[in-house]
């Protein structure tokens, strides 16, 4: 598929409050979502991308910049004029109307005639798998279920972007995973765009095509999984996704000096001023302190099953986390207060921006 | 069940019917009781000064809708009677129809502020309850009377040269009966749209719905439970008002409650005053049941 921009924000600001007190919910936002993906904005709460979803939406009107569909400015079109529905963190599925009356609901008010309203209903119900719950009211439902009445509802009338505003939070740990799988699989059968806000890093990582992280109002970073988790641009795309350590030094040309004078290989980086690097705890070796490394002392070791936690000091007090894979016997080879020699994996040290 | 359950069962049904004796006493005293007075007196015969004879007669029943012409004997049907039944429903009615176009934003203001000014706005909607019905109906007739507030003001600004004649008249009823029933009308409306999820109307705004499909296919049916608790407080009261016409109305302009009171007053007729009182009750009863029935049956179970 080319590479094409379905949705584009451009330098989109919102404040919310008057004057002084005003706040920045979302701070000078640039962003391009492509057509046919699966899009995540992910971020703690608070962070603006739910404000963010609510401006491509039509639910609020930015107080600077643009949003363009297609090409078109749809900054100031209210939401019934733009081609985009929404599925609710609450859901807010009609009380008064059935199953299949909520999903038919859209495609009503758009003036389907009868027949491809009833036609499109039945699809849509099929494709969320409750076409025997089609006349109940939502209320009888369980929240799994309200929550694909949600979904079909807002894929009813077809739009050219589906947003969804944290749906699964809702639900418990089982019924989320399979609506992981479920919501992807709807994503690759409809072809439509979606754009998914969440605070949960495991859901952005496992459904998306690409993430965009936020912070305080700001796009912190946007790629891939695997780009945000291997190659994080600053200290808090680093620390929000995934576990991390985190080294802070004074930058040498490929190397970073830290504080007890050791010397830590990162290729790529320049001489001067300080600088911070990150690396993941699955990618420190651990060895005899004479095969060489960076000396440390093992403080801690916790047992996690598939992997054993290995607290590390080194010698200038930094701590560190080494995730290291638990061998058959459980043992992980390594007691407290024992010396190592710390090894980084190849490619695995990476500059950070404060 | 063993025996030891068949005597606790017998022993709490006994208990509870002694319990309640109180309450089943008092219910047959005030309610059901008077009730009873009513009916047996719509059946016997209208005495010469008030009062009743002890005679079967169905001429009480009749005469709600025949009256005999005191010259030839012959039985017409009682104009006068179906204008006054025509005037009491029509009015209440309209009473109804405009304490929701102006109680409905009303309740959906006080709804939509901030959860700490509610009960302020709510206080406000209750103030004229402090306040005896006569003196409020009074207040009206002097807002509404030739050299009244309204006259005055409108003159004033030069609207107009003459004073309108608003008093003593159906209009005047209907000013007044609207005023007296609003907040009976904003409260239970307020109570539905307080229960109004709001993220319903942006979940409608996204799925294409206007404004106004909003209104009708959104809220109205929603809050309809609301709507039907206040139309009722509203009708059934201003079907039966008798302060509100006997003051606005002149004395000339009668509701059926003034009707029945003449019945028991200068009238001297009871058991007519008691037939009426009777198909008062019938005819709200039953437009009641016809209301409840059509409005449950696809109302919603949450608000019941």
């Amino acid at each position: 598929m080319t590479a094409e921009t379905i949705i584009s924000a451009r330098n989109v600001v919102k404040a919310f409050g008057q004057g002084a007190a005003a706040v920045r919910a979302l701070d000078d936002v640039s962003l391009d979502i492509l057509r046919g993906e699966f899009f995540t904005l992910l971020g703690p709460s608070g962070c603006g991308k739910t404000t963010l979803l609510r401006l491509i939406a039509g639910f609020e009107m930015p107080t600077g910049g643009q949003i363009l569909l297609d090409g078109a400015d749809i900054t100031t079109l209210p939401p019934n004029r733009r081609p985009v529905n929404t599925v609710f963190q609450s859901y807010a599925l009609f009380p008064h109307l059935t199953v299949a009356q909520n999903v038919a609901f859209g495609l009503q008010m758009l003036g389907k005639p009868a027949a491809e309203v009833k036609a499109t209903t039945a699809r849509m119900l099929a494709l969320v798998k409750l076409d025997h719950l089609a006349g109940r009211k939502t209320a009888q439902l369980s929240g799994g279920q309200q929550q694909r009445v949600a979904l079909a509802r807002a894929l009813a009338p077809q739009p050219k972007v589906l947003l969804l505003d944290e749906p699964l939070s809702a639900l418990d740990l089982k019924l989320r995973k399979e609506m992981q799988v479920e919501l992807k699989r709807l994503q690759i059968e409809t072809g439509i765009t979606f754009v998914f806000v969440t605070h949960d890093q495991e859901e952005a990582l496992t459904m998306s095509d690409r993430i965009g992280v936020m912070s305080n109002g700001k796009l912190q970073q946007v790629g891939t999984a695997k780009d945000i988790y291997t190659r994080p641009r600053n200290r808090f795309v680093a620390s929000f996704i995934g576990e991390t350590n985190f080294l802070t030094g004074t930058a040498e040309d490929d190397a970073l000096r830290i504080a007890g004078g050791a010397r830590i290989p990162v290729p790529g980086l320049r001489a001067g001023g300080a600088a911070t690097v990150t690396v993941r705890p699955e990618q420190l070796r651990l060895g005899p302190p004479a095969e060489g490394g960076l000396p440390a002392t093992v403080r801690d070791l916790v047992y996690f099953g598939t992997d054993t936690h290995c607290h590390l000091l080194l010698e200038d007090g930094t701590e560190l986390v080494a995730r290291l894979q638990s061998p058959a016997s459980g043992e992980a080879g390594f007691v407290t207060g024992q010396k190592v020699g710390l090894r980084f994996a190849e490619g695995a040290v990476q500059k950070v921006e404060e | 069940m063993s025996p030891a359950e068949l005597r606790e069962t017998r022993r709490s049904a006994r208990n509870g019917w002694l319990l309640s004796t109180p309450a089943l006493i008092l219910l047959f005293c005030a309610a059901a009781g008077p009730l009873l007075i009513v009916v047996i007196y719509s059946f016997l015969a209208p005495g010469k000064y008030g009062n009743v004879e002890w005679q079967f007669s169905t001429a009480g029943w009749v005469g709600i809708l025949w009256t005999k012409d005191i010259f030839d004997e012959t039985w017409h049907l009682a104009d006068a009677h179906l204008a006054i039944f025509w005037r009491s429903v029509s009015l209440s009615l309209l009473t109804t129809l405009f304490t929701f176009l102006v109680g409905f934003p009303t309740a959906w203001f006080i709804a939509t502020r901030p959860a700490n000014h509610r009960a302020f706005w709510l206080f406000l909607i209750t103030i004229p309850f402090w306040t005896n019905l006569l003196i409020r109906t009074y207040a009206i007739n002097e807002v509404l009377r030739k050299e009244g507030l309204v006259n005055t003001v409108l003159i004033k600004l030069h609207v107009l040269s003459e004073p309108l004649d608003m008093l003593y008249g159906p209009f005047a009823i209907f000013v007044g009966m609207t005023y007296v029933y609003l907040p009976l009308m904003v409260l239970p409306l307020f109570a539905s749209i307080d229960r109004f999820d709001m993220k319903l109307l942006e979940a409608g705004h996204d799925l294409y719905a206007s404004r106004w499909q909003l209104l009708r296919r959104v809220i109205l049916p929603i809050v309809k439970p609301g709507i039907i608790a206040g139309s009722i407080l509203v009708f059934v009261p201003s079907l039966g008002a008798y302060v509100t016409p006997r003051v606005l109305g002149g004395g000339k302009q009668m509701m059926i409650g003034n009707f029945i009171e003449l019945q028991f007053g200068q009238g001297r007729n009871w058991p007519l005053g008691a037939a009426l009182s009777m198909t008062l009750l019938i005819v709200v009863t039953v437009a009641l049941l016809v209301y409840v029935r059509y409005a449950g049956r696809d109302g919603d179970a949450r608000h019941g």
